[in-house]
């Protein structure tokens, strides 16, 4: 396994089923993924994919590696520049677990991974994360996500 | 936990720290060994400094086989660009910020 490239850590106050709930629904992912909508249905080995507008526009595609809930979800991670690039897609694992010493409060960490040496895509990956894990936590910690302007 | 800023940013008020913040986003992942070496510092002043940075938040580690990796965590610098930067500001700054690059370097040459 090579080292992960990236972690992202926030923590929020909600449950670890919560959290999952967030992670693996579309009615969730669209709020806070702004309109992306995630369907799979989290067997490992099954596809994943994130979509706009209904199902008519791919963005992410993947393969699920490991879903554990509510701790731990894993896929491949491919959007439309590894596409373009016919690279490998690369790897984002979610670890969800309760944070120590607060109690109601859930330590979520993202690590993506395994990506193809020298591939351009590291950087664009570093700036999305924070942005989408803002918007997840506000999303569940008031009802509301993070407005995209 | 809004608090939680006050860590960050006295962990962010020492140049050290600062520096070892720079060093993790160029490269992620170094142990504390190869953290310290590359910044010329003691194990024991990077053991702390380290310490600070992650009890903020701003570091986190992972294990990787026997091998403990340091990496910088956006997310709490992110907040507070959040808090006070929106994105329709963002992209002025960012020109500004071009702006000034682009002149200081003009002005070494």
């Amino acid at each position: 396994m090579s080292e992960p490239r990236f972690v992202y850590v926030t923590y929020i106050r909600t449950t670890r089923e919560r959290l999952w709930q967030a992670l693996t629904t579309p009615e969730f992912s669209r709020q806070y993924w702004w309109g992306r909508e995630v369907e799979s249905d989290f067997a490992v080995g099954s596809p994943i994919r994130y979509t706009y507008d209904g199902g008519a526009e791919l963005d992410i595609a993947g393969t699920i590696l490991a879903a554990d809930p509510p701790e731990r979800l894993s896929y491949t991670f491919a959007d439309p520049g590894y596409r373009e690039r016919d690279e490998r897609p690369s790897r984002v694992t979610f670890l969800v677990e309760e944070a120590k010493d607060f109690d109601g409060v859930v330590r979520l960490t993202v690590t993506h991974d395994d990506f193809v040496p020298g591939s351009s895509s590291p950087e664009g990956v570093s700036q999305g994360w924070p942005d989408i894990l803002a918007s997840l936590k506000t999303l569940l910690e008031t009802g509301r996500p993070l407005p995209y302007a | 936990m809004d608090d939680d800023l006050d860590e960050v940013f006295k962990a962010l008020s020492d140049r050290s720290r600062r520096l070892v913040l720079d060093k993790l986003r160029e490269q992620p992942g170094p142990t504390l060994g190869e953290l310290c070496t590359h910044l010329d510092m003691s194990r024991q002043a990077g053991s702390k400094h380290i310490g600070i940075l992650e009890a903020a938040g701003l570091v986190v580690t992972v294990w990787h086989g026997r091998q403990k990796l340091h990496y910088l965590n956006p997310v709490p610098i992110h907040e507070i660009r959040r808090r006070w930067i929106s994105k329709y500001e963002q992209s002025r700054l960012d020109a500004l910020a071009t702006l000034k690059t682009a002149l200081e370097e003009g002005h070494h040459e």
